[in-house]
Order: C-alpha cells, then sequence, then structure tokens
C-alpha cells in the first residue's frame, strides 16, 4: 500500500497542528449552537455547517503557521486594516444606521471584524520589538496604536465591536505590565460605582432622587439601563423579552424545541447574539452552568497555553486572545441577562454568524500554534 | 526611564498578571451565574407566568347586537353585513401612498382619511382599522383584482347597524355611535371593559341606550397564541359570542307612522299608552332625524344642520320639554275637587267671566261667562272662572299634594334615558328653584294660574298621558314602558318586561265616572266635538292651550302673533270610554287653539288604533316593506 494512501498517515497530518482540549471544547461549543440552531433556526443548519467548516480550515491553517510568521504579517494586517476603516468611513454602505461594510466589487468586508485578531497582534509584535528596553513612553504608543482604530469603529458608530478592539489592546497593555497604579484606581473606581449603581438601582432611580455631579438625563439614561422596563416599549423590549425568556426557563428549562418566547418571536435576533436566551429558556439553569463551565475550561486552557508560551509576543497574544473569549462570553451573556447594556457582541462560538466564528477560530487556532510551538523556540 | 527586568522577573510577572485575569474571569462568570440563579430560580414563578402572558392572547369575538322591532314585528334596527376595508399600519410600508392607490380603485374620501387618523391615533400600529366601510359590490370586486398589490390592507365582511325604518320612531329608538371617552368611562365603572374588547359602538341615545346591556350580547373570545408583533399563531380555544338579545316593543309602528305623518311639519309630540299596564302604543316626537346617520360617526355638517335647526329635530319632545298643561289640567283638578271634598259635582258657580283677586282681574275665555257651571259643565266648556276660584279654595299645597301621586312633576320611569322631570309647582319647589329671598315666596295669585294649568306648571307629554291613563285605569297608575319582551336571540326564550303598577290612588269609582262622563261631552258637545264628529267609538278629550307669550292684558289674536309666539295646542283622550284600552296626550307647538291642531291628531291616531282605519296616503299594510322597497 502506497503510505501516501494511508489513511492513519492522513490523519495524523489533519491532526497534528491541532490542540486537543481547545478542539474538544471548540467542538461542545459548536455542537451545543447545532442543537439550539435546529430549535431555533433550523433553516439556517446548513449556512451553520459551511460556516464551520470555513472556521475549521481557518483555524487549521493558522494552526500550521508558525507564531515568527505570524509577528511578521502583524504591521501589514493593522495597516490593511486601518486603511480599510477609513475607506468605510468614507465610501462605506450604510445598513441598520451603521455604516460598516465596504464593497469591495465581489463581496462585503466588515474591516472592523480584521482588527479583532490584528489589534493584539500588532501590539504583541510591538512589546516584542521593544523586549528588554521598554519604556513607559511605549505604552503611550501602544495606546495611540490602540485608540485610531478603536475611534474609527465605534464612530461607525458600532459600540460592540470598538469594546471588543479595544479590549483585546487592552489586554495586550495588561499583560505587558502596564503599572497596576493606573490600572487599579480605574477598576477600583468603576467596580465600586457600577457595583453601587446595580446595587442601589431601584432606590436611587425614584423620581426625586439627585444624583451628586449628574443631570437629570445622565440619571436617566443609566436608570433606563438598570430597568428596561421603565421604557418597554424602546430599547427595553429586547431586554424585558430574553430576561423572561431566562427566567421562565428556570432550572432545568422547557425542553428541547418547546421554548415559548422564542418559537413565538418574542425574542429579538434568537439566532445571533440573542442565543443564549433560546439556551437558557430551553434548558434552562442547567444549560447555562453547562456553557459557563466550558467557556471557563477555554479560558483556563488559553491562559495555560499563555503561561507556558516561549517569547513575549506568543505570550502577550495567547493571553490577550484568550481574554477576548471571555470577553465576549462575558458581555454577551451579560448583556442578554440584562447586567450590561446592549452591545452587539455575539456568543463565542454558539451564535450564528460567518464572519464571528472565522475570527474566533482564526484565534483558537493562533492559540493552538504557540501550543504547538513552545518547545522550538527559547530552547 | 526603562523598565528593565531580569526574563525570569518579566515571566513570573507576566504568570502573576495570568493569575489576576483568570480570577477576574471566574468572578466575571460567578457573577453571571449569580444572575442566572436569580433569574432562574429567585424569580422563576414571576418569569414563568410573564412568558405565559406573552404567549396567549385573547382575541375578542364581537357579538351580533340584538334586533329592536314593533310589537307586530316590524324591524325597527337589524345588523346587515358589508365589506369594509382595513388597513394594519404596522404592515403597511408607506401609508398615505397605500392610501392613494386605493383611492384609485375605491371612493376614498377626506373624511375616511380624517377617520383613519383618529383611529391610528388611539390605536395600536398592529390592529386593523378600518378606511371604508360599505364598499359597494362594484369596489369589492375591483379591490380583489388588485389585492396582491396591496400587503397589509384586508377587505373584511363586518356587520353595521341599520334602522330600516329610517327617521320614523327615530326617538325612540335613537342609535348607536363609536364609543367616545365619556362612554369608556362607564363601562368601565360599570364593570363591562372585558365585554367590549372589540366593540366599537354603543347605544347613544333612546332604546339603543336604554337596553344597550340587552342588545350588546357577551363577547365571545378566541384564545391564540401570538408572536410579539400580535400576529396570532395558532388558535387554542374558541368561546363563542353571545348574541344580544332582540327587544320587542309594545309600539304599534303604524300608530306611530300615521302621527309623525298626521303632524306633517309642524313641531309637537304625542305620546299614546295602554292605560291597563303602562305599555306606550306610541312615542312621537316631530320634526325627528335619521338616526342612520350616526352609526359610523355622523358628518360635521350633518351634524351642524341638525344641531342648529330652529326645530331641534335631536329633541325628544314627548319626554324632555315641559309645557304648560292649559285646559288639559282641569279635569285632573275637578278629581282633586272631588277627592279632597272642596266641591261636590253639583255645586254651581255663577260665572260673571272674571275672578278678582288681590286686585287683579282673571279673565275666562268667553266674555260675559258661562253663566251656572257645574263641575261636568266646568270641563266640557272649559270654564276658566270655575278653576280660578276651586285653585283658591284649595289652596297650592293641597293641588300639589294630589297631583304629585299622578306623576306630575316627576320622571315617569320610561325605559328611554334623557327623561325630564317638568314642574310641580308648589312653595317648597319655589323654594328650590330661586334664590332670592323675594323670589321665593308663593304668591296666592299664582295659585289661580295653576288652576287652569298655566303659571308654573310644567308637563311633559309623557306625565299628561301617564296621569290621564291613571285616572282613566281607576287610579292604577303604571310605570310606562316601550319594550314589551326581551327575547334569547338563539333559544326564542322570552323575557317579559312586565307592567310595573307604581301606585294605586284611592279614588272614589263615582268621581271617576264624573271625570270620564264630562270629558266624553267634551268631544260630543264641548271643545273637542269638531274633531271628534262622527266618530263610532265614545272617546274622552280635553283640549288645553299652552300660553307660550304673556299679552299683558291684550286680547290674543292668533293671526297677529308670530309663528313660534303662537300658543301650545293640547289634546289628551281615552277610549273606548267605558274600558279604555289607549290613553294619549298631544301636543302641537304654536298650534293655536288645541282644538284646532292637536285634537285632528288624536282622532286620526285613535281612528287606526280603535278602528283599523288608515288615512289617505299611508300605506295600509306594512310600512316597513314599502320603506326598504324604495
Amino acid at each position: 500500500m502506497n503510505p501516501r494512501l494511508d489513511p492513519r498517515r492522513w490523519l495524523h497530518y489533519l491532526l497534528a497542528p491541532l490542540d486537543g482540549p481547545l478542539t474538544l471544547l471548540i467542538l461542545i461549543l459548536i455542537g451545543y449552537a447545532t442543537v439550539l440552531m435546529v430549535s431555533a433556526s433550523p433553516e439556517r443548519l446548513g449556512t451553520l455547517a459551511l460556516n464551520t467548516a470555513v472556521a475549521f480550515s481557518v483555524m487549521w491553517v493558522a494552526a500550521k503557521t508558525p507564531p515568527s510568521r505570524m509577528m511578521s504579517a502583524a504591521l501589514p494586517l493593522y495597516a490593511i486594516g486601518v486603511l480599510l476603516l477609513i475607506a468605510v468611513a468614507l465610501f462605506g454602505d450604510v445598513s441598520k444606521g451603521a455604516r460598516r461594510w465596504l464593497n469591495i466589487g465581489v463581496t462585503r468586508i466588515q474591516p472592523s471584524e480584521l482588527l479583532k485578531i490584528a489589534m493584539p497582534l500588532t501590539l504583541a509584535w510591538y512589546f516584542q520589538s521593544r523586549e528588554g528596553m521598554l519604556r513607559v513612553r511605549d505604552f503611550f504608543i501602544a495606546a495611540a496604536l490602540l485608540l485610531l482604530p478603536v475611534g474609527l469603529i465605534a464612530k461607525q458608530p458600532d459600540l460592540g465591536t470598538a469594546i471588543l478592539v479595544a479590549a483585546s489592546g487592552f489586554y495586550v497593555l495588561f499583560f505587558a505590565g502596564l503599572t497596576w497604579r493606573l490600572i487599579l484606581p480605574v477598576a477600583v473606581v468603576g467596580i465600586v460605582g457600577i457595583g453601587a449603581i446595580v446595587a442601589m438601582g431601584d432606590t436611587i432611580c425614584q423620581p426625586g432622587v439627585e444624583w451628586p455631579g449628574l443631570r437629570e438625563y445622565q440619571k436617566h439614561r443609566v436608570c433606563t439601563l438598570l430597568d428596561p422596563t421603565s421604557d418597554p416599549l424602546g430599547k427595553g423590549f429586547h431586554i424585558i423579552q430574553s430576561t423572561i425568556a431566562i427566567g421562565s426557563g428556570g432550572v432545568l428549562g422547557k425542553g428541547w424545541g418547546k421554548g415559548t418566547q422564542t418559537h413565538l418571536d418574542f425574542l429579538p435576533e434568537r439566532h445571533t447574539d440573542f442565543i443564549f436566551a433560546v439556551l437558557t429558556e430551553e434548558f434552562g439553569l442547567a444549560g447555562a452552568l453547562f456553557l459557563v463551565v466550558v467557556y471557563i475550561l477555554l479560558i483556563f486552557r488559553g491562559l495555560f497555553i499563555a503561561a507556558g508560551a516561549p517569547t513575549l509576543f506568543s505570550r502577550l497574544l495567547a493571553g490577550a486572545l484568550t481574554l477576548i473569549f471571555f470577553t465576549y462570553a462575558f458581555v454577551n451573556m451579560g448583556m442578554v441577562s440584562g447586567i450590561l447594556p446592549v452591545v452587539g457582541v455575539p456568543l463565542p462560538f454558539v451564535s450564528y454568524g460567518g464572519t464571528a466564528l472565522v475570527t474566533l477560530c482564526l484565534g483558537v487556532g493562533m492559540l493552538m500554534s504557540i501550543q504547538r510551538h513552545r518547545r522550538r523556540v527559547g530552547t | 526611564m526603562t523598565v528593565m527586568r531580569t526574563p525570569e522577573q518579566e515571566l513570573a510577572r507576566f504568570r502573576a498578571r495570568l493569575a489576576v485575569a483568570g480570577v477576574v474571569a471566574l468572578l466575571c462568570f460567578g457573577l453571571l451565574v449569580a444572575r442566572f440563579f436569580y433569574l432562574q430560580v429567585v424569580r422563576y414563578d414571576y418569569y414563568s407566568t410573564r412568558a405565559e402572558d406573552n404567549r396567549i392572547s385573547l382575541v375578542p369575538i364581537v357579538p351580533n347586537r340584538g334586533l329592536i322591532t314593533d310589537r307586530n314585528g316590524t324591524v325597527l334596527a337589524r345588523n346587515y353585513s358589508a365589506y369594509t376595508l382595513e388597513i394594519t399600519p404596522s404592515k403597511v410600508a408607506d401609508l398615505d401612498a397605500t392610501i392613494e392607490e386605493l383611492a384609485t380603485l375605491v371612493d376614498i374620501q377626506p373624511k375616511d382619511r380624517r377617520r383613519l387618523k383618529k383611529l391610528m391615533d388611539e390605536s395600536k400600529s398592529f390592529e386593523s382599522l378600518p378606511i371604508r366601510n360599505r364598499l359597494s359590490d362594484e369596489e369589492v370586486a375591483r379591490f380583489i383584482a388588485q389585492r396582491y398589490r396591496f400587503p397589509g390592507v384586508e377587505l373584511k365582511a363586518r356587520l353595521f347597524r341599520d334602522y330600516p325604518m329610517g327617521s320614523f320612531a327615530s326617538h325612540v329608538i335613537g342609535y348607536i355611535g363609536r364609543i367616545n371617552d365619556k362612554d369608556l368611562e362607564r363601562i368601565e365603572e360599570s364593570d363591562d371593559a372585558a365585554n367590549y374588547r372589540g366593540t366599537d359602538h354603543i347605544g347613544k341615545s333612546g332604546l339603543e341606550k336604554s337596553y344597550e346591556r340587552d342588545l350588546h350580547g357577551i363577547t365571545g373570545f378566541e384564545e391564540v397564541e401570538v408572536d410579539s408583533g400580535g400576529r396570532a399563531v395558532r388558535l387554542l380555544r374558541r368561546t363563542p359570542a353571545i348574541p344580544g338579545n332582540n327587544v320587542v316593543l309594545t309600539l304599534d309602528l303604524k300608530l306611530q307612522e300615521i302621527v309623525e305623518k298626521a303632524f306633517g311639519n309642524r313641531r309637537g309630540a304625542l305620546v299614546a299608552i295602554e292605560p291597563s299596564s303602562g305599555g306606550v302604543l306610541a312615542l312621537v316626537s316631530t320634526p325627528t332625524f335619521d338616526p342612520n346617520l350616526f352609526v359610523d360617526g355622523i358628518a360635521p355638517q350633518d351634524w351642524d344642520q341638525l344641531n342648529t335647526d330652529l326645530d331641534k329635530p335631536l329633541l325628544n319632545r314627548a319626554i324632555y320639554s315641559a309645557y304648560p298643561p292649559g285646559s288639559t289640567f282641569k279635569p285632573f283638578m275637578a278629581l282633586g275637587a272631588l277627592t279632597t271634598g272642596k266641591r261636590t259635582p253639583g255645586q254651581t258657580l255663577a260665572d260673571p267671566g272674571y275672578f278678582n283677586y288681590g286686585g287683579h282681574r282673571f279673565m275666562d275665555d268667553k266674555v260675559g261667562g258661562h253663566g251656572g257651571v257645574d263641575m261636568y259643565k266646568s270641563i266640557v266648556v272649559s270654564c276658566n272662572t270655575y278653576y280660578y276660584v276651586l285653585a283658591n279654595d284649595m289652596g297650592i299645597d293641597a293641588i300639589a299634594n294630589f297631583m304629585r301621586p299622578l306623576g306630575f312633576g316627576q320622571r315617569s320611569g320610561i325605559d328611554l334615558p334623557g327623561e325630564a322631570e317638568g314642574v310641580l309647582p308648589s312653595p317648597e319647589w319655589k323654594k328650590r328653584r330661586f334664590k332670592r329671598p323675594e323670589q321665593q315666596k308663593w304668591f296666592g295669585g299664582e295659585t289661580i294660574s295653576v288652576g287652569i294649568g298655566q303659571g308654573y306648571n310644567a308637563y311633559t307629554p309623557l306625565q299628561l298621558a301617564q296621569a290621564l291613563g291613571a285616572v282613566v285605569n281607576n287610579g292604577v297608575l303604571y310605570r310606562p314602558h316601550i319594550a314589551r319582551h326581551v327575547v334569547d336571540a338563539k333559544t326564542g326564550e322570552k323575557r317579559t318586561i312586565e307592567p310595573e303598577p307604581l301606585r294605586t290612588i284611592p279614588f272614589k269609582q263615582s268621581h271617576i265616572d264624573l271625570i270620564k262622563r264630562a270629558m266624553v261631552g267634551v268631544n260630543k258637545a264641548g271643545t273637542g266635538s269638531r274633531a271628534f264628529a262622527g266618530a263610532p267609538y265614545e272617546v274622552g278629550g280635553k283640549t288645553g292651550t299652552a300660553q307660550v307669550y304673556s299679552l299683558k292684558g291684550a286680547k290674543y289674536v292668533e293671526g297677529r302673533v308670530a309663528e313660534r309666539l303662537r300658543d301650545h295646542s293640547w289634546f289628551i283622550a281615552f277610549a273606548p270610554a267605558d274600558k279604555p284600552v289607549i290613553a294619549l296626550a298631544v301636543l302641537v307647538e304654536n298650534g293655536g287653539f288645541g282644538a284646532q291642531s292637536a285634537a285632528p291628531i288624536a282622532r286620526q291616531a285613535l281612528d287606526y288604533y280603535l278602528l283599523g282605519k288608515v288615512p289617505a296616503g299611508i300605506a295600509a299594510e306594512d310600512p316597513a316593506a314599502e320603506e326598504s322597497a324604495e
């Protein structure tokens, strides 16, 4: 038998670049997505399969690409991304009130998506290039590299993507050693402030209660966020319906395909950003906990890979990519369950949507590559 | 400044930060799990209920409104099915353009557009709202052919209210109209809100209003699963509507028609009742109006016309307008005199043609007077002096106390909305009526005028008919009513509106017989003799003339007084005299002397009711057939 046709060799060739735990976790998530899609939007199963195939190919290619090559691609990707963003701002198509898409003849692309990967890649490259001679000044340069595309994306406006891109850049700065003296005060004030507002939302949003330093309309905006029922026909509608879906799911859920909120069209965007509501309505708290556990395992696998990464570049990239997964998951579940404002962030690997899936799988592929190449450099 | 560290320190710090990130991630996920726990465990019951509420929507099924028919089955109010074109604004991209397009197929008036705009302001965008009612067959056909061009526009069959008799008996039947805020308030107060979900119309006047509860029926419901857009996904359960009950009247539409035509274009009213039950046989107020104008919202120009018309066609004179009864009051005064013992039938008064009281001379109609007048003669010739003296002898309190049980100056309790009280004058009434002390005092001279039915006296035609009915019914006074049965539209089960005797006034039979005999005399030899010449039945009556305008001593000459300042003409009658089956009161506004204009109308009514005689120019049989054939 010709060794070239040996299926075991082929299998080995295919599986070798892939990281076992990560692959398993992604397969679980995509399996979960498929189960939900059968219930929420079965007509999209074909596209989901196609998207998955494309995303896995991208992941496989990324996993085979050594980190050194990624590093050399960083700056060009960043430059292309920023140029495309400027092009979008000037000539982009307007869809649903936002200018996000660039028609390049064959298809429409969304350059902001590219930045989600290009941003941590570029900053990791930058810090790698400054390794051993890092100055405070470098953090300012990195921040500038970060804020240019974030500003462009936020102006589209696409707050969700802007937050994700900003976060991905911030994570690199954080792992690169951004001083705690800058991080801690901001974090403490933020956590305490948000915590206080959320915890006491009912009392401080009563009419007549004045917020020191804030005007009445500013108070109103925050309060609408805290209590969507104060604006049930406006933005609050999605949140009201998704919290009803989650709450009515109970511990074990209503059962697969039996979610009334899902099937009676009460849930907005039920196959994309709000798929988590479908999940919790049909599979309950148990289904939600299972998903959270999968995400935690994914994140800890990522952090483990980062901890063992040989170079500064791969360490920073791995750490940042992992935290991006976390951010996606946290922001999405937070917004669907009504503790974060509604921004367009998908549930990673579960929400329907080819672009996001490809981007995420590209990130996972890079993590795999870093894991696979950990011993080649640095010994 | 450089941040120099050894690679080992770098790595250690990096790993510490990874640990921090891991902890933060765990905390954040912990927060999420806490939130899920809160929503799914702590508040599970609440959200579970919310989800249920979300799912099931009750779609009302509007019941068919009951019919109104007269005592012979002639339909006075019915429903007919017609097509209406409805738009669901939320399903239409460009409403104005769609309406413009529709206007090329069906006739859409500016008022239709105005109504749609108004409805849109009042309703949710996913409700389907009428743009055009009652499409012609041709319009229906044109729309159906082009239907594919109009997503969000639907052709629906709906029931419309129709009054086939047009303006006949319009004051009795009343009309329905779109529910307004005031109606809504009333509906909510009476806890009927659920039953009116889906109902657009409600009785606004007449029987349509007073029998609203019966006519409306009970709204049915379809339980459907809906999506958040309000679209029905699946029918779960259906509770059919229970149609409204039919109301059958005591009213004889033919009698009503004859009387309305007898009035011609004169203003006035007639109420005819069956003395032994209080059942209303005819209740006429002229001029009338077409209740069909109101059903789908009256057009502004029609409304203005009805409202500004000097003849006040919307006014139900039979129950709402109170007039001095004039000489028709005399038989009641006479009965009061007998009952209180102030007079015996044979007591005779020498009538000089006037009565002096407090320096004022109260005149008789006949110059020089009627000579010797006993009670019988006082009624037949309508002698004023006899009643001036009588009123003075009885005193105002005795008069008021006698008249009150007969229903004068009180609402009769008829099953029609908007009845007026009228005025039964008395010192107490004057105290209530006027504010200034000098106006509150009762003067003896005022009693004298009351005696001949003038002065403060003011009664509705209904009150006079009711009082007359009580007298000829030997003192048993019934609550007048127009509805005879309420019939269940499904089972045909009848609920009879039982005649309700309000009170029995203890009259002496001999007293009643005298009054009746005197009133028969009126039509044989007295003021009503011309109108009732040759009547083959025995009929009692009394003419009356109510002053509209005080001439301040000058002699009243009809031709010299402006039409609207002429006296009102009254006639009350009952027949047959021995066992009355009908008692009526007729009023012709500004008709002059009672015998002249009111009595002939009474004659026509009685000729029909007792003999079946139909005047020339009116179809002998079913007027409904003729009307609807037009």
